[in-house]
């Protein structure tokens, strides 16, 4: 048993089907369970988070599981997870895990390999300066931001996300190492609004977005695309056949009816929509998962577009903050972002946060109705004065 | 003991059988050297993002690519340079505001539709090693435990056959290899499953890999046994996991309970959350514990701030969604036929209260991103099913909503779009479920109701001129 060195290894391409091996699925879990997991699975009585990033399990038998949790870039190089084993080999028997949401996880079974592990954790720094191994993401604070490919692996993105992120979560390095909100704050990232990173139910949302609609490839389009099934991928029906001034087969565009979803394209590559203006970040809050208390719910738009800038980004950064400490200063404890923002009320929530409300916040899309207020009940702000005088109500 | 058995042989996989660099191959430059090593290309955006204190994946890259640079030639099959190339062309669609991978490329191994993403660079003059640039979607195990033996053959593996680039995880949950040559790809799955006994995952018109919480392997919430449905299930489905033949994708995610953890109400297709049906169990004597403070709220998760002393009624019994909680003479009680099981008092006072123990699983189906139609949650369909091995109940109900999907989706018609389009009523029809409350927010609030010729008495022929022996015109 080795790892072949030769250029095809095992494959023989003159006979693909030889000793091919299908339809093994995962390896099984339970070979990768530390025994002192194995031994109290489904035993559990209760946990602890002992200090930020660091989770103490206790079971019925009396057995005790000390985790460290630490945050990570998504993205690693051999050599990173090389060093992950070779932690895990030092302290944990050669075991580690990853949560759903990228963090690395390093169990041992008594609190004496704690300390060792942790001091050891926490003097790890690349030659820039950044932590390799921070502790936290546990509790009422902010953990790791999960997130989609961007420009490192994407054909689609109207962003980057590993830059966003990293700068994001920067940011929010003091919310990741303590436990001082009212509750859990999920950040999360998609690049655009296909969402492999679904994130659609966080407290707060970074999403990538365009603004231009797709440039057509008369040239190409024929040859490359199936055309009626990019006509058929435009939900607003934007997308039409044309003829070219040669009489080739193209399609034509009703500009103003695009959203700016991206499924043409991704139906049809002649039909690119990225471009350096008209791509930037729509920011969603409120949004959650878990239904303790409240049901999960959507997060809203509340900044409809902030520019690109690379590297740092720093208007989302700004307006990322500004949600976050209205929402550490207002917010009861247990209140997740959303239900803080429906108690004091969404005008509350543009006032408090400083964010601006426009028209783009106002659903004009399909079932747009069922977000308008239809009720008296509301409080006074700005932007109700504002209304008041632009209808001429007051002076 | 092993609780859950594999369905086929693992064999140990043992690193120092397995690898292929050696020691002084993986160590083979020093700090002062990494703190020194500039890339090929000027990549100043990049460099900014080395500092601040969150883990830099630009740092991280960097070291790769030192340490590939100091490789001998034959010791990797792709470039060199690929995390160079990588590095520099993302720093060009920085500066361009765009990105530079060409749109898809059917690229994959023989016999399966998906697992493999193909990629290509649309500057392949400039970075041209990364003008193939193949993801790979390794399917990882359960609730992503490993062990460093595997891990590191992996590490050798990838990185004599690839970019030695990778994500742990991507959004679905595989292990992600990201980088490398078409040549490459066959020979990868090779070593995957003659080597490592390990599959790839899904990707396109498949069932997505699945993926799980913790469940009952560390958390004392867990209703049902996460992992091994998450294992039954990818096992069981392999074929539908690796040859498409659905109208889009479908993503199964296991949650152990209502917190969600996997988010699976929001992101898969069948969201499988954990609950029981009888009562939640109430050690008396630690709820007191948490009231006189021997016990910190919520296992401690708002320690960060001073919150004062815990507060039963404020904290607890007012925060109740549905109210059924009293605190009379010492004593806690539940009414339990009123609780709808949003965790937040077990959460608060683990040590005191627990879930019941006759568990199962809530099912909800239909949720996804908001390609097309906007964004849905998974809605209720089913409010409790037994989810025991080896789970026949489960597979019977998946398999009669897959035969609905296939039959009446379109292409890419996403489950829950499809039930949009149909509407609820007429999907508990053909899915032989009574309607029920639990199924909606409110009754419908219009009433056009489409009422079937057989529901109404007489049915709908009619004569116009009986009707006018009664009605002049």
């Amino acid at each position: 048993m080795a790892l072949s060195l030769e250029r095809l290894g095992k494959y023989d391409p003159k006979d693909p089907q030889k000793n091919r091996l299908t339809d093994l699925g995962p390896r099984h879990f339970w070979q990768y369970f530390p025994p002192v997991i194995q031994n109290n699975y489904g035993k559990w009585a209760y946990h602890d988070v002992l200090e930020p990033g660091v989770l103490v399990h206790v079971s019925e038998t009396g057995e005790k599981v000390f985790t460290v949790r630490c945050g990570a870039a998504r993205f690693m190089t051999v050599q990173h997870v090389r060093e992950i084993c070779e932690i895990a080999d030092k302290y944990c028997d050669g075991y580690v895990r990853f949560t759903t949401r990228n963090n690395i996880e390093f169990l041992v079974d008594s609190e004496a390999k704690l300390d060792a592990l942790k001091k050891d954790l926490q003097g790890r720094k690349f030659p820039g300066g950044s932590f390799k191994f921070p502790i936290g993401g546990t509790g009422a604070g902010v953990t790791n931001i999960v997130h989609t490919q961007g420009y490192i692996h994407c054909h689609t993105p109207a962003t980057d996300a590993s830059s966003m992120v990293k700068s994001i979560a920067d940011a929010l390095f003091e919310e990741f190492q303590g436990m001082n909100l009212p509750a859990k704050v999920r950040v999360s990232m998609a690049c655009c609004l296909n969402m492999c990173g679904a994130v659609h139910c966080s407290d707060i949302a970074l999403l990538g977005y365009h603004r231009k609609p797709p440039i057509i490839d008369h040239e190409v389009i024929d040859k490359v695309c199936e055309i009626p099934l990019a006509i058929a991928a435009c939900p607003l029906g934007a997308i039409s056949p044309d003829k070219t001034p040669e009489g080739g087969k193209t399609v034509k565009i009703k500009q103003d009816r695009c959203m700016f979803c991206g499924n043409c394209y991704t139906m049809c590559q002649a039909l690119p929509l990225s471009d350096k203006e008209g791509d930037g970040v729509t920011i969603l809050a409120g949004g959650k998962i878990s239904n303790r208390i409240s049901m999960p719910k959507f997060s809203k738009v509340v900044v409809p577009w902030l520019p690109n800038n690379f590297p740092r980004f720093p208007e989302v950064v700004e307006n990322v903050k500004k949600i976050l400490n209205a929402y550490a200063q207002g917010a009861n404890k247990y209140e997740r972002l959303g239900d803080w923002a429906e108690r004091i009320g969404w005008e509350k929530f543009f006032e408090k946060t400083g964010l601006e409300f426009t028209e783009h916040l106002i659903d004009d899309y399909r079932l747009a109705y069922d977000t308008w207020r239809t009720s008296t009940q509301f409080k006074y702000t700005d932007a109700a004065w504002n209304v008041s005088k632009a209808a001429g109500g007051i002076d | 003991m092993a609780l859950f058995e594999p369905k086929n042989e693992q064999k140990e996989i043992k690193y120092a059988e397995m690898r292929i660099y050696s020691d002084e191959e993986l160590n083979n430059y020093t700090e002062e050297e990494l703190k020194n090593f500039k890339i090929k290309h000027d990549i100043p955006d990049l460099e900014e993002l080395e500092k601040g204190p969150w883990p830099s994946f630009v740092s991280d890259a960097k070291q790769g690519a030192l340490h590939r640079r100091k490789l001998a030639d034959d010791r990797m099959l792709i470039d060199r340079d690929v995390i160079e190339d990588m590095l520099g062309q993302l720093q060009v669609s920085f500066d361009d505001g765009e990105t530079h991978w060409k749109h898809g490329g059917i690229v994959g191994v023989f016999g399966y539709g998906g697992g493999v993403i193909g990629r290509y660079s649309d500057l392949p003059e400039k970075y041209p090693s990364i003008a193939h640039f193949h993801t790979v979607r390794v399917n990882q195990p359960a609730s992503k435990f490993y062990n460093s033996d595997f891990l590191r053959t992996v590490c050798d593996m990838w990185e004599y056959r690839g970019s030695g680039m990778m994500n742990l995880h991507g959004s679905t949950g595989d292990l992600v290899l990201l980088g490398t040559t078409t040549e490459q790809l066959e020979p990868i799955f090779f070593e995957l499953t003659h080597e490592l006994g390990q599959d790839i995952g899904g990707s396109g018109s498949n069932l997505r890999t699945p993926s799980c919480c913790i469940g009952k392997a560390r958390c004392e919430f867990a209703c049902y046994d996460t992992q091994d449905l998450c294992y039954e299930l990818t096992q069981y489905y392999q074929d539908e996991l690796h040859r498409p033949a659905f109208p889009y994708k479908f993503k199964f995610k296991f949650d152990g309970c209502p917190n969600g953890c996997v988010a699976s109400i929001a992101r898969s297709d069948m969201s499988f959350i954990g609950t029981w049906r009888d009562d939640i169990r109430i050690d008396q004597d630690a709820v007191k514990g948490y009231i006189a403070g021997d016990f910190i709220p919520n296992a401690g998760a708002h320690a960060g701030r001073d919150w004062g002393k815990f507060d039963l009624q404020k904290e607890v019994l007012d925060l109740c969604p549905s109210k059924c909680m009293k605190y009379e003479d010492g004593v806690l009680t539940i009414d339990n036929a009123e609780c709808v099981r949003c965790m937040h008092c077990i959460n608060t006072m683990p040590r005191a209260l627990k879930p019941g123990t006759d568990t199962g699983v809530s099912i909800l189906l239909g949720a996804k991103a908001p390609i097309l139609e906007g964004a849905q949650m998974a809605t209720l369909i089913v409010p409790f099913m037994k989810a025991e091995a080896p789970y026949d109940n489960i597979k019977e109900f998946i398999e009669k909503v897959w035969e609905f999907w296939m039959e009446e989706g379109k292409n890419r018609e996403r489950l829950g779009e499809l039930m949009q389009r149909f509407g609820l009523p007429k999907f508990l029809e053909i899915m032989e479920l009574p309607p029920a409350p639990h199924m909606v927010k409110t009754p419908r609030e219009n009433p056009y109701v489409l009422w079937k010729e057989e529901d109404v008495p007489g049915g709908w022929t009619r004569d116009i001129k009986e009707y006018r022996t009664r009605h002049k015109r």
